[in-house]
């Protein structure tokens, strides 16, 4: 059986890639996209947990044995960065699109380029 | 109709598939390598008893230096994307009087705790990019608060290009007296402060508080560019 985490990340990226794959409207495929970004964060954070383990901040009473790996947590402060900068380019981008074809439907914006 | 039964077809083969990958990797188990040895040396190799922050800084520093990078090119597309001759703010309506004063009482606590993230970045949970994200939320209230308000462009910009070369310039130190970039010089060759408090934890605070301002002010960039409209003349 597996893992209610892993699950749970697992689902949060496929509703992001339902989100992507079927969609029309451009903001909601940015919706889903920072959805699988969040599913995949999640997914990083639940490989490095030892159960029973606390944070790892070695300050009193928590030793180099009683804390989780501080790895995936530090992978996941790079990640959720890098996911902020490419959301808030995207949504410029959107509104640029916004501004010259007055819609967001992504077929029309296909239909007008052509 | 076709399309979405398509879709969630496809998606529960790659569900399914992921699934039976994770199988192979328990939940909750000791798989440490590289980790252990984080844990057990972050104290006397670093100065710092956050071991993710240590990590993030020290051991892995240069992952960091791109990530600053990637949020610098990001402010400057965002930038250069919307740029417009003539920018101003269009917004009509000021916010109600309980928003403003309460902005007005809540933005020094809000500047001040983001400062107390990223200064004790080695001691508690935090570090740079949170202290200059809650920073850069004091801009964002001032700008949904006041329909006239702007960030100080001038100081702004500059300051972001000051903290992004000290990082730098700090690597270099590094490298003029370890040998290699980001090499911790203030920890490894004059051991200053006790471990556990404030005066500790190497170059990992100071590169943290340039982290932290330079990511509030990118980030509160980023909100000035989206928030104004382009007014022709």
């Amino acid at each position: 059986m597996i893992s209610a985490y892993y699950f749970g990340a697992i689902s949060l990226v496929l509703i992001g890639l339902y989100a992507v794959l079927v969609k029309k409207n451009l903001l909601k495929i940015l919706v889903g996209l920072s959805i699988m970004e969040t599913g995949v964060n999640l997914l990083l954070i639940s490989i490095g947990y030892v159960s029973g383990r606390s944070a790892p901040i070695l300050s009193e009473g928590i030793g180099p044995n009683q804390a989780v790996d501080p790895i995936p947590q530090a992978l996941v402060l790079t990640a959720i960065v890098i996911g902020v900068a490419t959301t808030a380019m995207a949504l410029s981008a959107a509104i640029l699109i916004y501004e010259k074809y007055g819609t967001l439907n992504v077929e029309e914006i296909r239909r007008l380029r052509g | 109709m076709m399309k979405r039964l398509l879709a969630i077809g496809l998606i529960l083969v790659i569900g399914y598939w992921l699934a039976n990958g994770l199988a192979g990797v328990p939940f909750g188990e000791d798989r440490m390598l590289v980790g252990q040895y984080y844990l057990d040396n972050v104290k006397q190799q670093t100065g710092a008893i956050n071991a993710v922050t240590a990590v993030v800084v020290n051991y892995r520093g240069f992952d960091t230096l791109g990530e600053v990078t990637v949020l610098f090119i990001a402010s400057t597309g965002v930038g250069a994307l919307l740029w417009r001759r003539k920018k101003e703010r269009t917004a009509e309506v000021e916010g109600s009087v309980v928003l403003t004063t309460g902005t007005k009482l809540l933005v020094p606590f809000v500047i001040l705790f983001g400062s107390y993230i990223f200064i004790h970045g080695h001691l508690t949970p935090g570090g740079g990019f949170p202290g200059g994200a809650t920073i850069a939320t004091a801009f964002l209230l001032l700008y949904m608060a006041f329909t006239a308000y702007e960030i100080p462009h001038k100081g702004f910009e500059k300051t972001e290009g000051v903290a992004g070369m000290s990082y730098v310039l700090v690597g270099l130190i590094g490298l003029a007296i370890g040998g290699y970039f980001l090499f911790d010089w203030i920890w490894q060759t004059w051991k200053i402060g006790t471990v556990g408090e404030l005066l500790s934890g190497g170059f990992i605070p100071v590169i943290y508080m340039l982290i932290g301002i330079k990511v509030g002010t990118e980030l509160s960039g980023i909100i000035d560019n989206m928030i104004k409209e382009g007014v022709s003349e």
